[in-house]
């Protein structure tokens, strides 16, 4: 796994400049290398340094789930015995429907659920069926789960980082 | 919020979600496998970025190795005061996501920053506003993150 420290100010500039999406041309290092003043080398070179190192998951398209029929998007949620969570989570996430799969806080009286894994079905049905399918290989370490659907979509901006902090503004 | 996805689209979509390579002409190299030309390649993603269907094109950088933090909030607010609380938090350019969802626990959000500091002012900032308890479930274990989609 990387380190922040791994990143130097050209890293970030390449982060900023490339969050939002690649340029649809040919050559887009070549041209997020021309818009920074940067070799198309070492931008190349960068991007796949970051890859290997984990800073960047991956490189291509981002679909809308809804747009592609998956109307039944679900954060299944389970309240799993925490000596078992572990093993349990790693079997969960390798389910083929399991998109992210999470251990969280619990909250006594309000939120016992500590492993949250999302879903996607093009319906209720199908997201209820995968539903059962973790709760099934949950046997009894499971003690209840739920699932909360999207009803609405209030914000998606995806994420805006790797602006460096300016100096001088402290920690 | 009906779309036609021509065969073409559907196979660049299963086949791009991630593995889109580093070199000089990468539409090229991504387009041979799909019987694609390059700029045919160019022209669909470009297509399907305007129709809505994808939602971005590039790379996805992990916020922790940015020395950043994503964490994940939940609210529960009161019916009557939902959209105007919604616009309250949107109004944060840390929050990355926000959903309505059907449970006592009504709105969960993603509060990402530069720090896991401005994370927590974030969080007391929206509770302070709105007079709302948020409840932060940041991640203590990542077990997979690996979306595809089957278009």
């Amino acid at each position: 796994m990387s380190t922040p420290c791994l990143l130097d100010a050209t890293d970030r500039a390449l982060i900023e400049a490339t969050q939002a999406g690649l340029p649809l041309v040919p050559d887009p290092y070549g041209a997020i290398a021309a818009d920074l003043g940067l070799a198309a080398e070492d931008v190349r070179a960068r991007m796949s340094r970051m890859q290997a190192a984990g800073v960047i998951r991956r490189i291509g398209v981002v679909p809308n789930h809804y747009r592609l029929g998956y109307r039944a998007n679900g954060m299944t949620v389970w309240d799993v015995d925490d000596a078992r969570v572990m093993a349990l989570g790693e079997a969960v996430g390798a389910l083929p429907f399991v998109s992210h799969c999470y251990l969280r806080p619990r909250f006594p009286e309000v939120w016992p659920y500590n492993l949250f894994a999302m879903v996607h079905g093009h319906d209720r049905a199908e997201a209820e069926a995968q539903a059962a399918e973790i709760r099934a290989l949950l046997g009894e370490a499971c003690r209840a789960g739920e699932i909360l659907y999207s009803t609405k979509i209030l914000k998606k901006t995806g994420l805006r980082l790797g602006r460096a902090p300016a100096a001088g503004q402290g920690g | 919020m009906t779309d036609h996805l021509d065969a073409t689209d559907r196979a660049v979509i299963n086949a791009l979600q991630g593995g889109f390579p580093v070199s000089e002409r990468p539409f090229a190299e991504a387009a041979a496998p799909l019987g694609l030309t390059e700029q045919q390649l160019i022209d669909r993603i470009a297509d399907l970025r305007a129709r809505g269907v994808l939602t971005r094109f590039g790379p996805l950088f992990k916020p922790e190795a940015l020395g950043g933090e994503a964490v994940l909030c939940a609210m529960t607010v009161p019916a009557d005061r939902f959209d105007a609380v919604a616009e309250q938090v949107n109004a944060w350019p840390e929050v990355a996501h926000n959903y309505a969802r059907d449970h006592t626990l009504n709105m969960w959000f993603v509060v990402a920053a530069d720090s896991p500091r401005r994370c927590r002012e974030v969080c007391a900032e929206i509770s302070e506003l709105t007079g709302l308890t948020v409840l932060p479930m940041p991640k203590l274990h990542e077990f997979h993150l690996d979306l595809r989609l089957t278009a």
